[in-house]
């Protein structure tokens, strides 16, 4: 076999970071993409969107009981009131966290993730331990996030298997009755948007 | 079919990793350009989210475990090879060429791009006909082996449940994905109760899961 065959066995395995780097060569060179929109997706990403958006939803539900209830009963039009839309976000519902019952959300068969408002999922969320097991064994996986529920709290766990994107309203912790919308977002985690974390008052 | 990414419920994959609060969305620069590179590939091969899901399921087991962005870049690959946009061997021998290897590139295939029509943005869509399941009906899951890409895990399959909401309508992605039409359907919230799914011993909790219309029949 000479060097020419791709993927000869007698080369070393390639790095992914050159591998992208060769795909975007390949697809600059033909006109088929341009490099603005490949930035732009990144920084977008990067920047705009993450779960500080989702925060500010969960704030505002906290805050304004009339919001509360649309977003219960509309979230993506609840979602899309305060500007957060677009791709993984089109079909929103939210479910909400009480003394009853406990919500937390995954992707058994890749990783959907509701975009707009959590942006791109974290590790953990990808990792195929957590994929396997959280339709199995619930509330194990969530001790080992450090989330140790009462008996008498169900546990209600939602597999986004079709286009649904499902966002965690948690419970408000208590003291936190002086905090406006502002001071309240902050304390909202992305882990507790997608029921692994409780949000907690310092 | 391939099926290593159905990992609902099987056991033997450890423990789930540290959080780290402070995650960046791409830990390194090229995940980055994967992900931006992987969205406008499909977009260019003429593809769907549906067929880049499916493109992801057809990378092999080593690649697709070995980490996200890895599996999305191998899948944008999948889909760029399959519509004639690239050659095989095209990704490779460019990266080696910047690797410093001496490599002959493989000449630009003849464009196939796939042409299915869509009934519009996003996967929602109007279904005139009457929903066949109603809250509060017994479902069962079809048990049948899939013959194409689906969003009918192996975990619910054979398995009855209750149908407690009926969020719409969507794109079938087992139709969309092979670029056979959209042929949207009634969606159904079917909760499950876990020892249905796992047996008596199971810890006591209920699954909720979004299942088509096709994938269910009736068991009231």
């Amino acid at each position: 076999m000479s060097t020419s065959t791709p993927g000869g066995a007698d080369q070393g395995p390639l790095d992914p970071a050159l591998r992208a780097e060769a795909l975007e060569q390949l697809l600059l060179e033909r006109g088929l993409i341009d490099s603005a929109t490949v930035e732009t997706f990144i920084r977008t990403y990067e920047t705009v969107i993450g779960p500080m958006n989702g925060a500010q939803v969960i704030a505002r539900a906290w805050t304004d009981p009339r919001y509360r209830t649309w977003l219960l009963a509309d979230a993506t039009a609840a979602i899309a009131d305060l500007g957060f839309s677009g791709p993984q976000g089109e079909h929103m519902v939210v479910v909400e966290n009480t003394d009853e019952v406990h919500h937390v959300v995954v992707c058994t068969l890749c990783s959907c993730y509701p975009w707009p408002v959590l942006g791109l999922p974290p590790s953990w969320y990808k990792d195929p331990a957590y994929r396997a097991r959280v339709v199995r064994e619930p509330r194990k996986v969530l001790r080992e996030f450090g989330v140790e529920l009462p008996a008498d709290v169900a546990v209600q766990v939602h597999d986004s298997s079709a286009e649904v994107r499902y966002l965690v309203l948690p419970q408000r912790p208590a003291g936190t009755e002086d905090l406006d919308a502002g001071q309240l977002a902050a304390l909202v985690t992305r882990d507790a948007m997608v029921g692994v974390a409780l949000v907690q008052h310092p | 079919m391939h099926t290593h990414h159905d990992l609902g419920g099987q056991l033997g994959h450890g423990h789930v990793p540290p959080v780290d609060p402070a995650e960046p969305p791409f830990a390194e620069p090229w995940e980055g350009t994967v992900f931006a590179l992987a969205l406008l590939a499909s977009r260019v091969s003429g593809a769907n989210l549906h067929a880049f899901r499916h493109a992801i399921e057809r990378v092999p087991e080593p690649e697709y475990f070995a980490g996200y962005y890895r599996r999305w870049l191998a899948g944008a690959e999948v889909l760029l090879l399959d519509s004639g946009v690239l050659a095989p061997g095209a990704i490779e021998a460019r990266a080696r060429a910047l690797a410093g290897q001496d490599v002959a590139e493989p000449a630009t295939p003849e464009l196939h791009k796939p042409d299915m029509p869509s009934g519009g943005p996003g996967n929602l869509r109007t279904v005139d006909r009457p929903s066949r399941f109603t809250v509060g009906q017994r479902v069962r899951v079809r048990d049948d082996e899939p013959t194409t890409h689906t969003r009918r895990p192996a975990y619910v399959r054979g398995r009855t449940g209750i149908v407690v909401a009926t969020p719409g309508a969507e794109v079938l992605p087992d139709s969309a994905a092979h670029f056979r039409g959209e042929d949207p359907q009634h969606l159904y919230t079917v909760h499950f109760a876990s020892t249905d799914l796992w047996g008596a011993g199971a810890e006591v909790f209920v699954l909720g899961i979004e299942l088509f219309e096709t994938y269910l029949e009736d068991a009231s």
